[in-house]
């Protein structure tokens, strides 16, 4: 009974932190169409910046308490200031290409960035781990967690549901929803989409960058962290279908399931956890779980 | 839609024209004779550029700096190799096997020798491409044990001994500090180099505690960085010691995660790649934790001119001090002089060829900043070397290392011509 | 569309020219060959391209195509040149056909992420299979043709000559392929699947084709790439392989079964330059080049070399 417990205790901790970058990705590809193969750089451009913030504020003898808003806030710039100059310098003059172009748009995108991290931070490590272990741990199902990791749910959950306000409540997210529904007609109807789409993608882009922030105190900021993440947020986004919020949401909570679940009773299966759930999930639901209606033009 | 001055045909045109006509130059330039070049291949990005690749090269500029200044290197007196001085050209190990053997073969156009390979996949697949093309190439790092029990190589030779030593030299430690050690676990990267790990371990194990029982053995992936799951699960498995032979990024993660959950109090954990983070990460590393660092090198290198020199003149450079793959890639420059200033004074002090270096190479003994290296196996190809390991143990603000035993090449390494897990599971039969 | 018959003319010329001038270029000829079978692969893609269908995970075909060569050669002794470009190419053809009547039915990133995710679980059962080296490989014994070695120190010109007439038969094939009815119909499937099917042709059927002609190139790229080699790993299934395979597709372009080729080549080249003069940031070379080849050049660089019909 406590290894179910610390089963799911481990899945929704693995689940917040697929879910923070996966909404970033499918936020952006709902409303610009645009698979952002470059999501994993932003993610590694947040949680090294995160490393300089925290490292300079840490070493300054700053209160470490306040080190916890220093992570998002790191975040924040760098989806403000790469988020604006990624989309108006590059990404602007490759809409209405086909898909598959502007994702090795992304994709070059995503090695340049690569280097530019190297050139900027270099390759060794970097390590911020006072954050990770400053609120002590808890004890749940027999096994400590560090506090910590209620952060990381709490930042997830409220970046779900900030999204889903700002998009159902708000008047700004409710032009965006015309925007993802139909752009031209959109365009007609007087909304800038063009504003639109920069702001969606800077919020995507601060998106992932949190996900890295808040990763950077559990592990060792290396060059190359980015590359994994891209393959994990891409499954869970076409899991839970693309462009969908509660899909990405239960996308990573099926993921972070398995996946715990692979490890406390049959490791050996959790290199496949992941691409078997996907392949089972499109087999079963051709467009992922939550796929929007699509109206078919004849 | 922009309209280009010149259109997307002359563009193209001339961006394949381009590389051509630098090929075409290329084709020209013929090798170089008087310095010695020596290519070397190691990862300078991704994720083993920080732990592996850049102290490599760190170590090989040092080293050649000093053997072209002559008398610096302490047993090493004369300048450079054979009489030339040398040049290095530095090769990404990045991008995969099938990109590294093709590189490969371009660099051998340019250099007269090879050094290098961190991943035992490149080593595999570069072993037979250098027997083919007949260019001395020196493995410096890898740790599987079937680039020579699989072939026999003239060409290619390894400074540098197998991962087996590692594991089973842990095995032999963990069954003389924790004797009555009854469940283990192990925590590993899920391809050739943790599972190579993890069984020769148990292997290992299996026969030194014979009845011991494995509480759990997790895999995940090489560079996942998140190990919430798996430090759960090894928390509720009761294991007394946990093995990993995690490196770089993902073992200072384990231990940034691990740590304030109380595994390395729960259980003793041997991390045979350990020494790398110990540097930035001790202070998280609580007392107990069994490290390793692949050989005699850092923290367990023995106290001699040879090896003070090294630290000093790697710390001078570069501010920290130099780890495991930094003394490795010292070791197989080292040897390589020594091969080069033998075959020279039985070549009446001229300029050895190839083919005399190799003879020369073979079966050599030489000191490096590890101690004495003996290129014992694979027909006088392979080099063998005592194992160290020891255990953490604070003091104030300083990490020293308790219980350090060595291990002689014979104990942990294969006779000639067995292979790694036959030896192990026959009970370490020293043959002959 | 090219004009007629100009791609044959060009391609035996072009075979022409590298059997005669090889034995000159010895120091080109591992590249090139590697270049020819990866060339296949990206052969294959380009059938599926013009479809409108991107696959991400030929990676599999590639991979299953060298592993039979390498198993063929290390467990049974098999080294006929011939018969184990045969085998790999079979046994893809074989593993997509199956696949296909599943994946027949997806399209777009969907068709992509499925594809990726069979080529991943292929990679994970590698990696899992201690008796085939894991993630380590293991060596492909040198393969001989007509009982003499083809590869190996002053042997690289066979191999080479091999693949340069594999490559050149398959593409002639393919063209004709292209040029019948079932092959002109890649384009208006793209466009639009419901007005074909009113023309009475199955678009599933056309793509469950397409789709094996493309996975049993791929097999066949990957057996040429394993002999040349001399080494397989299951990296060869991971999907960033797979992605570096469409990434020379759309470098070359889809308008011609020569682009495949061409593709292959410049990307070899630009990648050995970044190897040899930016070791240190190559990444960012690659990824540059491939931006300007994008905005200069969106339809490949084959494009800039067609004769350009005019377009309704």
């Amino acid at each position: 009974m406590t290894e179910l417990l610390s089963v799911v205790v481990d899945a929704v901790i693995y689940s917040s932190w697929l879910f923070i970058i996966a909404l970033g990705l499918t936020l952006i590809y709902g409303v610009m169409k645009i698979l952002n193969m470059a999501h994993g750089s932003f993610y590694a451009l947040g949680a090294y910046a995160a490393a300089s913030l925290v490292g300079y504020w840490l070493g300054h003898g700053y209160p470490p308490l306040a080190s916890y808003g220093m992570l998002v806030l790191a975040a924040i710039l760098v989806g403000l200031i790469t988020g604006p100059l990624v989309e108006r310098g590059l990404l602007r003059f490759m809409y209405g290409k086909d898909e598959i172009i502007l994702l090795l748009v992304t994709y070059a995108l995503f090695l340049i960035l690569e280097d530019s991290i190297k050139i900027i931070w270099g390759v060794n490590p970097y390590f911020i781990s006072e954050p990770y272990g400053l609120l002590g741990v808890w004890d749940v199902a027999g096994l400590s967690y560090p506090f910590y990791n209620i952060i990381l749910i709490a930042v997830s959950v409220l970046a779900g549901v900030g999204v889903a306000v700002v998009l159902q409540y708000t008047r700004p997210g409710k032009l965006l929803l015309a925007v993802i529904h139909d752009r031209e007609v959109s365009m007609a109807m007087g909304i800038n989409v063009n504003r639109f789409y920069m702001v969606t993608f800077t919020v995507g882009t601060m998106l992932a960058a949190i996900g890295g922030a808040l990763t950077a105190p559990t592990v060792s900021v290396v060059p190359g962290m980015g590359v994994g993440v891209i393959v994990l947020a891409f499954a869970v986004v076409v899991i839970g279908g693309l462009g969908s919020l509660q899909g990405a949401a239960l996308g990573a909570l099926i993921v972070g399931l398995v996946r715990s679940a692979a490890v406390h009773y049959l490791p050996q299966v959790e290199l496949f956890s992941i691409y078997v759930v996907m392949a089972l999930v499109l087999i079963f639901r051709p467009k992922g779980l939550f796929a929007a209606a699509e109206v078919r033009k004849i | 839609m922009k309209k280009l001055s010149c259109g997307p045909k002359t563009f193209a045109i001339a961006v394949s024209i381009f590389p051509m006509l630098l090929l075409a130059m290329h084709a020209g330039a013929g090798a170089q004779e008087k310095p010695l070049k020596i290519g070397v291949v190691t990862f300078l990005s991704g994720a083993a550029a920080g732990p592996f690749g850049v102290p490599a090269k760190q170590a090989g500029e040092v080293v050649v700096e000093a053997l072209n200044a002559g008398g610096k290197v302490p047993g090493y007196g004369s300048k450079g190799m054979g009489g030339s001085s040398i040049e290095l050209v530095f090769v990404d190990e990045a991008g995969g096997t099938t990109k590294q053997v093709t590189e490969y073969r371009n660099l051998i156009e340019r250099v007269d020798l090879v050094i290098g390979y961190i991943s035992s996949g490149d080593c595999l697949a570069v072993a037979p491409a250098a027997e083919e093309m007949r260019k001395l190439t020196i493995l410096f790092d890898c740790g599987t044990p079937r680039v020579f029990e699989d072939a026999t190589y003239k060409y290619v030779f390894r400074t540098g001994a197998t991962s087996t030593m590692d594991n089973v030299a842990a095995a032999l430690y963990i069954s003389e500090t924790n004797p009555n050690v009854k469940k283990i676990a192990g925590i590993n990267q899920n391809y050739a180099w943790g599972q190579d790990s993890w069984s020769d371990f148990l292997a290992a194990m299996k026969v030194l505690k014979p009845g011991i029982e494995v509480a759990t053995v997790q895999w995940p992936q090489l560079l996942s960085g998140q190990y919430g799951a798996e430090i759960s699960a090894l928390l509720s498995s009761g294991a007394d010691v946990v093995h990993s032979s995690f490196w770089g990024g993902d073992m200072e993660a384990f231990v940034l995660q691990a740590s304030p959950r109380g595994l390395f109090k729960k259980s003793t954990v041997v991390l045979t790649c350990g020494e790398t983070g110990m540097y930035k990460l001790g202070s998280q590393v609580p007392d107990g934790t069994v490290i390793g660092a692949r050989g005699p090198f850092d923290m367990f290198a023995p106290d001699t001119e040879l090896n003070r020199w090294f630290r000093k003149a790697y710390q001078d450079k570069y501010g920290v001090p130099p780890t495991y793959p930094s003394y490795k890639m010292a070791q197989a420059l080292l040897g390589l002089k020594s091969a080069y200033d033998k075959a020279r004074s039985s070549n009446g002090n001229k300029a050895p060829g190839q083919d005399q270096v190799i003879a020369a190479f073979e079966r050599i003994s030489f000191e490096a900043p590890g101690g004495k290296v003996q290129m014992a196996l694979g027909k006088g190809h392979q080099a063998v070397q005592g194992m160290v390991f020891g255990t953490v143990k604070h003091n104030g603000n300083q990490v020293t290392y308790v219980d350090v035993k060595t291990y002689p090449p014979d104990k942990v390494t294969p006779p000639e011509g067995v292979k790694a897990e036959d030896w192990i599971k026959s009970g370490f039969k020293s043959g002959k | 569309m090219i004009g007629k018959g100009y791609t044959v003319h060009v391609l035996v010329v072009a075979l022409v020219v590298l059997l005669v001038a090889g034995p000159f270029m010895h120091k080109w000829l591992f590249m090139l060959t590697m270049s020819m079978g990866k060339g296949l692969v990206v052969l294959g893609l380009i059938v599926l391209l013009r479809t409108g269908l991107v696959s991400f995970g030929q990676g599999l075909y590639y991979c299953v195509g060298a592993y039979t060569v390498g198993s063929l050669g290390q467990f049974l002794g098999w080294k006929n040149a011939l018969v184990l470009l045969v085998g790999g190419t079979a046994a893809a053809a074989v593993l997509a056909t199956i696949l296909g009547f599943l994946l027949a039915n997806y399209r777009s990133i969907f068709f992509a992420m499925l594809s990726l995710a069979f080529s991943m679980i292929l990679f994970g059962l590698l990696v899992k299979t201690s008796a085939l080296g894991s993630t380590d490989g293991f060596n492909v014994p040198a393969p001989t043709l007509f009982g003499k070695a083809i590869s190996g120190a002053g042997h690289q010109y066979p191999l080479f000559a091999l693949g340069c007439v594999v490559a050149f038969i398959a593409a002639l094939l393919t063209n004709a392929y292209l040029r019948t009815a079932l092959g002109r119909l890649s384009p208006a499937i793209r466009d639009n699947e419901i007005r074909v099917e009113y023309m009475g042709a199955s678009v599933r059927n056309a793509i469950h084709t397409k789709y094996v002609i493309a996975g049993a190139l791929a097999g066949l790229g990957g057996a040429l790439t394993a002999m040349t080699i001399g080494h397989i790993d299951p990296e060869m299934a991971y999907w960033t392989t797979s992605g570096e395979f469409v990434f020379v597709a759309i470098l070359g372009g889809t308008g011609s079964v020569i682009a495949p080729f061409l593709g292959a080549i410049i990307f070899e080249i630009i990648r050995t330059y970044a190897y040899q003069y930016s070791p240190n940031t190559w990444q960012m070379v690659l990824g540059s080049a491939m931006l300007l080849v994008i905005i200069f050049l969106p339809a490949g660089l084959w494009s800039a070399f067609a004769y350009r019909s005019r377009r309704g």
